[in-house]
C-alpha cells in the first residue's frame, strides 16, 4: 500500500491539486464549444483528489472535502434533474434547453443555460461517484 | 362523480397524518366520508328509479385514447350504495373493534383505499379503468387479509387470495382485450349496444371463458372457492366488508354488467348456472360442516355468490329481479352477521361456536340483531331474505336449461342454510351458558350501530318490499336485461310452488339443525376428500412453482461471473450470427483505407491484449489492459474525436488506480482453469470478436438511413449555441439519456460502497483474513 508522507509527492500534490481543480472547471465551462464537458472535468477533478488521497491518506482527504462524496453525487443528480424543469416554466417539453443572457457590471454579458446547469450536475455526480468508490476502497485498505 | 371516487384515495393518503392528531375517535370522523358518499349516491335514487342513467367522462391518457369515464345506472347505484353505506358502518365499527391497536392507521388507509377502488370498479365505463380498479381491490384485499402480518397463517391466506384473484385477473385482462377488439370499443356502454355482434363472433367462446375465469376466481366459485374462507384471517370488519358485502361480489357484478353483451347464449347459461349451482350447494354444505363462526358465514357467502352467479346465468326476467333482491338481501344480513360475529369474538373471546352458549343474557341486543339477520339468512318471513329466496326459487323453476337439477340444488341449499343460520344465531345465544375465554358483556354502541341498522333494513325491506323493489331492484334488473324491467316485490305471493319448496326446505333445515352434531360427524367422515380437493391442488401448484424457480435459478444464477459472460456472449453470437448467416446477402466492405501507423496501433492493441491473457504477473496484466485502453484512445484521436479520447485516457488512468487499490486485496495470482477450459473461453471470445468485426464491416458497407450526424452538425450552433457537437449531444440533444447514465454511475458507486461497508454472507472477510494478507 502507498505510504502517506512521501515528501516529493505531498509537495507536488499541494501545488497540483489547485491547478487540477482549476483546470477541471475550465474544461467544464468550455465544454460546450471545445473538447471538455462535465464527464471529462469530473474525471480530472476526481484524479486530483485521488492524488491527494495517495499523498495524505483518507482522513486528510475527507477533511479537505468536508462533504461526504455520496452527498456530492446526490447534489449532482438533483441539479441535473432540476435543470429539466425551467423548460416547463416556459411551456416547452421537459429538458428543452433554456438560455439566459444577463449582463453583469465590469464583466459584461455572460451566457447562462439549463444545459450548463445539467453539465454541472454531471460534473458533481462523476466526482461524487468516483470519490465514493476510491475512498471506500482506500478505507478498506487502511 | 370523479370526486366521489377519488376522495377515498385522498383521505386514505391523509390518514397517517390525521390519525395521531384525531386520537382514538378518528374512525368516527373517517366514517363521515363514506356516509357522505352514501347520501350523495342516494340523491341519484329517484332519477335512476325512473330509468335514467348518468355518464361523465374525463380525458385521462388522451394519447392512448384512454378516458376515465363513469357510468351510473341501477346496477352501479345498488353497488355504490352498498359499498359506501356498509363502508361507513364498518369504519365506525372498526374504531371500537380495533381500539388500542397501534396498526389502526394502516387499517383505515387500506379500507378507505379499498372503498375508493371498489367504487371505481362499479362506476367505470371503460374496460381498462375497470380492470385497474379490479386489481386495486385485489391488492388492498391482500394487504387487509395479511393485516396481522406477523401471523404465518394470515400471510399464507393473503397470498392465496392474491394468487387466485390476480391469476383470474390475468385471464380477465386477456378477456377484456379480446372483448375490446371484438366489440370495437373499450367503452362498456358502447359494448352493451353491440351484444349480438359480439355473441356471433368467432372469438366469443374464448373471450367468454376468459372473462368467466376472472369473475369466478374473484367471486370464489367452485373450484376457486377455497381462498374465501381462508381470507377470514383478516380482522372481522374486513371480512364483513370485503369478503362478504363488496369485493367478492365484484365477479358477480361483472357478470351482471356484461350480461347484455355476453349473456343469453347456451354456453353462458350452462356455464354460469352450473358453476353457480354447484358453488351454491358446496358453500351451504361446507357452512354446516364448520364450527368457526366466521367460517360458517364465509361458506354461506360462497353459497350466496353461487346463487347470484346462477341467477345471472339463467338470465330470465324473473332471474334478474331475483338477482337484485338476493344481492341486496345478502349484503344486509351477511354484513350484520359478520359484525355480530366480530362482537362475539371481541366480547366473549372466541370464534368457535361450540365454545359459546347462553350468551343472550350477557349480550341481549347482539342476540336480537343476530336473530333478525339469521332469519333473513334462513329465508324466513317477514324478512327481506325471504323475498329474495322466493324470487330465486321462482326463477330456478322456470330456468331455460336444467330446471329440475337447479331446483333440487336450490332446495337442498335452502335446508342447509337454515341449519347454518341456526348454528350462527341460536347456538351461541341459547342453551346452557358456556365458559368463554372472556367474561362476556354487551359490545360498545359503535359496534352495535352497524348490525342494528343493517338488521333494521332487512326487516323494513321485508315488510315493505316495494321500497327497494319499485325503484332500485327494477333499475338493477333493467341493467342486466338491457331494457326496462318492472319488478313487483311482495311478501305474500299466494300459495304457490316456491312457497311449498321453501316450507319443505325450512322443515328439513330445522331437522338438520336439531341433529347438527351428528350431521357434522357424518360430514367430517368425508373430510378425507379434501386432500384431493382444489385447495390441495393449489398447494401442489405453488410447491411445484417454487421448485421450478429454484431449479431455474440454480442454472441461470449460478454465481459464476464467467458463466454469465459466456451465456451472454454465446446468446448474442447465436442470435445475431444466425440472422447474419440466414438473412444477410450483401457483401462486406473491402479495400478499407488503412494507413501504416493505424496498422501499428492496431498491432500494439492486439499484442497488449494477448499479453494480458497470457502473462503470469498481475501487475503486468493490469498494465497491458491499460495499454489496450490507451491504444483505443489513440484511435479516437486519429479519427478526430478529442472528447472521447480525453475521457478514455482519464478513465484508463483511474481504472489503473482502482485496480492498484484492489490489487492488494486479491489472493495470489493463480491459475484456476485447466487448459481445456481456457481453450473453450478463448473460442467464445474469438467468436465474439469475429461477430463484431463482421458487423462493423457490414455497417461500414451499408447505409440504411441518412445519418443523423449531419443534422446534429447543422443545428448545433443555431439551436443549441454550442460548437462542440459531442457535448451538445450529451447535455442537450440527448440530455435524458445522460441523466439515466449519471444515475447509473451514482448507483454503481453506491453499490461499491455497500459492498465494502456492509460485507456479509459466506464471502465475508474477517480481521484474520486481513492480517493474513
Amino acid at each position: 500500500m502507498m505510504q502517506p508522507g512521501s515528501l516529493i509527492l505531498s509537495t507536488m500534490t499541494r501545488l497540483l491539486l489547485p491547478l487540477q481543480l482549476l483546470f477541471s472547471v475550465f474544461m467544464l465551462l468550455r465544454g460546450h464549444d471545445l473538447p471538455g464537458g462535465g464527464f471529462i472535468a469530473g474525471l480530472v477533478a476526481s484524479a486530483g483528489f485521488i492524488l491527494y488521497l495517495f499523498a495524505f491518506g483518507v482522513a486528510a482527504t475527507q477533511a479537505l472535502l468536508r462533504i461526504d462524496p455520496r452527498e456530492i453525487a446526490g447534489a449532482g443528480l438533483t441539479l441535473a434533474v432540476l435543470s429539466a424543469l425551467p423548460a416547463l416554466l416556459y411551456g416547452d417539453p421537459v429538458f428543452t434547453a433554456q438560455w439566459w443572457h444577463p449582463s453583469l457590471p465590469l464583466i459584461g454579458e455572460i451566457k447562462l443555460s439549463s444545459p450548463l446547469l445539467f453539465d454541472i450536475g454531471v460534473y458533481l455526480t462523476v466526482i461524487g461517484s468516483m470519490l465514493t468508490i476510491v475512498i471506500s476502497l482506500a478505507e478498506a485498505e487502511e | 362523480m370523479l370526486a366521489a371516487v377519488l376522495s377515498g384515495f385522498c383521505l386514505a393518503a391523509l390518514v397517517p397524518w390525521l390519525q395521531p392528531r384525531l386520537g382514538a375517535r378518528a374512525g368516527w370522523l373517517f366514517a363521515l366520508l363514506p356516509a357522505g358518499l352514501t347520501a350523495y349516491f342516494a340523491t341519484f335514487l329517484p332519477a335512476v328509479a325512473a330509468g335514467e342513467t348518468f355518464r361523465v367522462s374525463y380525458p385521462w391518457v388522451p394519447g392512448l385514447d384512454l378516458e376515465l369515464a363513469f357510468y351510473l345506472d341501477g346496477l352501479a347505484l345498488l353497488f355504490a350504495l352498498l359499498i359506501s353505506g356498509i363502508g361507513a358502518l364498518v369504519t365506525l365499527y372498526a374504531s371500537d373493534y380495533l381500539a388500542g391497536d397501534a396498526r389502526q392507521p394502516r387499517f383505515y388507509v387500506l379500507i378507505l383505499a379499498f372503498m375508493a377502488s371498489m367504487l371505481g370498479l362499479v362506476l367505470s365505463d371503460n374496460l381498462i379503468a375497470l380492470f385497474i380498479f379490479w386489481e386495486l381491490t385485489s391488492i388492498t384485499s391482500y394487504l387487509l387479509i395479511g393485516y396481522d402480518h406477523e401471523a404465518a397463517f394470515a400471510r399464507r391466506a393473503a397470498l392465496q387470495g392474491l394468487v387466485v384473484t390476480v391469476g383470474g385477473g390475468l385471464a380477465l385482462l386477456a378477456g377484456f382485450l379480446l372483448l375490446g377488439t371484438v366489440g370495437g370499443s373499450y367503452t362498456l356502454t358502447e359494448l352493451l349496444q353491440h351484444g349480438e355482434a359480439i355473441r356471433a363472433h368467432d372469438y366469443y367462446l374464448p373471450l367468454l371463458l376468459l372473462v368467466l375465469a376472472g369473475a369466478f376466481t374473484k367471486s370464489a366459485q367452485v373450484p376457486f372457492h377455497f381462498w374465501l374462507p381462508n381470507a377470514m384471517a383478516a380482522p372481522t370488519p374486513v371480512s364483513a366488508y370485503l369478503h362478504s358485502a363488496t369485493m367478492v361480489k365484484a365477479g358477480v357484478y361483472l357478470l351482471a354488467r356484461l350480461h347484455p353483451a355476453l349473456g343469453g347464449t347456451e354456453a353462458w347459461i350452462l356455464l354460469c348456472s352450473l358453476f353457480g349451482g354447484v358453488t351454491m350447494l358446496t358453500g351451504a354444505y361446507l357452512a354446516v360442516r364448520s364450527t368457526g363462526i366466521k367460517w360458517v358465514l364465509a361458506y354461506s357467502t360462497v353459497m350466496a355468490l353461487g346463487t347470484l352467479t346462477m341467477l345471472a346465468g339463467i338470465g330470465t326476467e324473473k332471474a334478474m329481479i331475483a338477482f337484485g333482491a338476493f344481492l341486496l338481501g345478502h349484503s344486509l344480513y351477511k354484513g350484520a352477521l359478520f359484525l355480530v360475529a366480530g362482537a362475539l369474538d371481541h366480547e366473549a373471546g372466541t370464534k368457535d361456536i361450540l365454545e359459546m352458549g347462553g350468551l343472550r343474557r350477557a349480550m341481549p341486543i347482539t342476540a336480537v340483531l343476530a336473530a333478525v339477520s339469521a332469519l333473513s339468512l334462513a329465508g324466513l318471513p317477514p324478512l327481506f331474505g325471504f323475498i329474495g329466496k322466493e324470487l330465486m326459487l321462482g326463477a330456478v323453476l322456470n330456468a331455460p336449461f336444467l330446471a329440475p337439477l337447479l331446483t333440487a340444488m336450490a332446495v337442498a341449499t335452502g335446508a342447509l342454510v337454515v341449519a347454518a343460520a341456526g348454528a350462527v344465531a341460536v347456538r351461541p345465544f341459547f342453551g346452557p351458558p358456556a365458559r368463554t375465554p372472556k367474561t362476556p358483556h354487551e359490545a360498545p354502541w359503535g359496534m352495535l350501530a352497524g348490525p342494528a341498522l343493517l338488521s333494521a333494513l332487512s326487516l323494513l325491506f321485508g315488510l315493505a318490499p316495494g321500497l327497494p323493489g319499485e325503484g332500485l331492484i327494477s333499475a338493477t334488473a333493467a341493467s342486466l336485461a338491457g331494457e326496462p324491467v318492472h319488478a313487483h316485490l311482495a311478501l305474500w305471493h299466494g300459495l304457490n310452488l316456491p312457497l311449498a319448496l321453501s316450507a319443505l326446505a325450512v322443515a328439513a333445515g330445522v331437522l338438520l339443525y336439531s341433529q347438527w352434531g351428528r350431521v357434522r360427524g357424518a360430514m367430517n367422515r368425508l373430510e378425507a376428500l379434501d386432500a384431493r380437493g382444489p385447495e390441495a391442488g393449489y398447494e401442489r401448484l405453488m410447491a411445484a412453482t417454487t421448485r421450478l424457480a429454484e431449479r431455474l435459478t440454480r442454472i441461470l444464477q449460478n454465481g459464476y461471473l464467467r458463466s454469465y459472460i459466456t451465456t451472454t456472449v454465446l446468446t448474442l453470437v447465436g442470435l445475431v450470427g444466425y440472422t447474419l448467416l440466414t438473412r444477410y446477402e450483401g457483401g462486406f466492405a473491402g479495400g478499407l483505407d488503412v494507413r501504416f501507423y493505424e496498422w501499428v496501433i492496431a498491432g500494439l492493441l492486439v499484442a497488449a491484449a494477448l499479453f494480458a491473457c497470457s502473462t503470469r504477473s498481475r501487475l503486468g496484466a493490469v498494465a497491458s489492459v491499460g495499454v489496450v485502453g490507451f491504444a483505443v484512445a489513440l484511435f479516437f484521436i486519429l479519427f478526430s474525436a478529442p472528447d472521447l479520447s480525453i475521457t478514455q485516457i482519464l478513465v484508463e488512468t483511474l481504472t489503473v488506480i482502482l485496480l492498484v487499490l484492489v490489487l492488494f486485496k486479491l489472493p495470489d495470482f493463480m491459475s484456476f482453469s485447466t487448459p481445456r477450459q481456457r481453450l473453450r473461453d478463448g473460442a467464445v471470445a474469438g467468436l465474439l470478436g469475429v461477430l463484431v468485426t463482421a458487423l462493423l464491416l457490414i455497417a461500414v458497407h451499408y447505409q440504411f438511413a441518412e445519418p443523423i450526424s449531419a443534422y446534429h452538425l447543422a443545428k448545433s450552433v443555431p439551436l443549441a449555441h454550442g460548437h462542440n457537437v459531442v457535448n451538445v449531444i450529451i447535455v442537450d440533444y440527448r440530455a435524458l439519456d445522460t441523466l439515466g447514465e449519471i444515475f447509473v454511475v451514482a448507483l454503481a458507486a453506491i453499490g461499491v460502497y455497500a459492498m465494502i461497508k456492509y460485507p456479509g454472507g459466506p464471502g465475508h472477510r474477517t480481521d484474520e483474513d486481513e492480517s493474513a494478507v
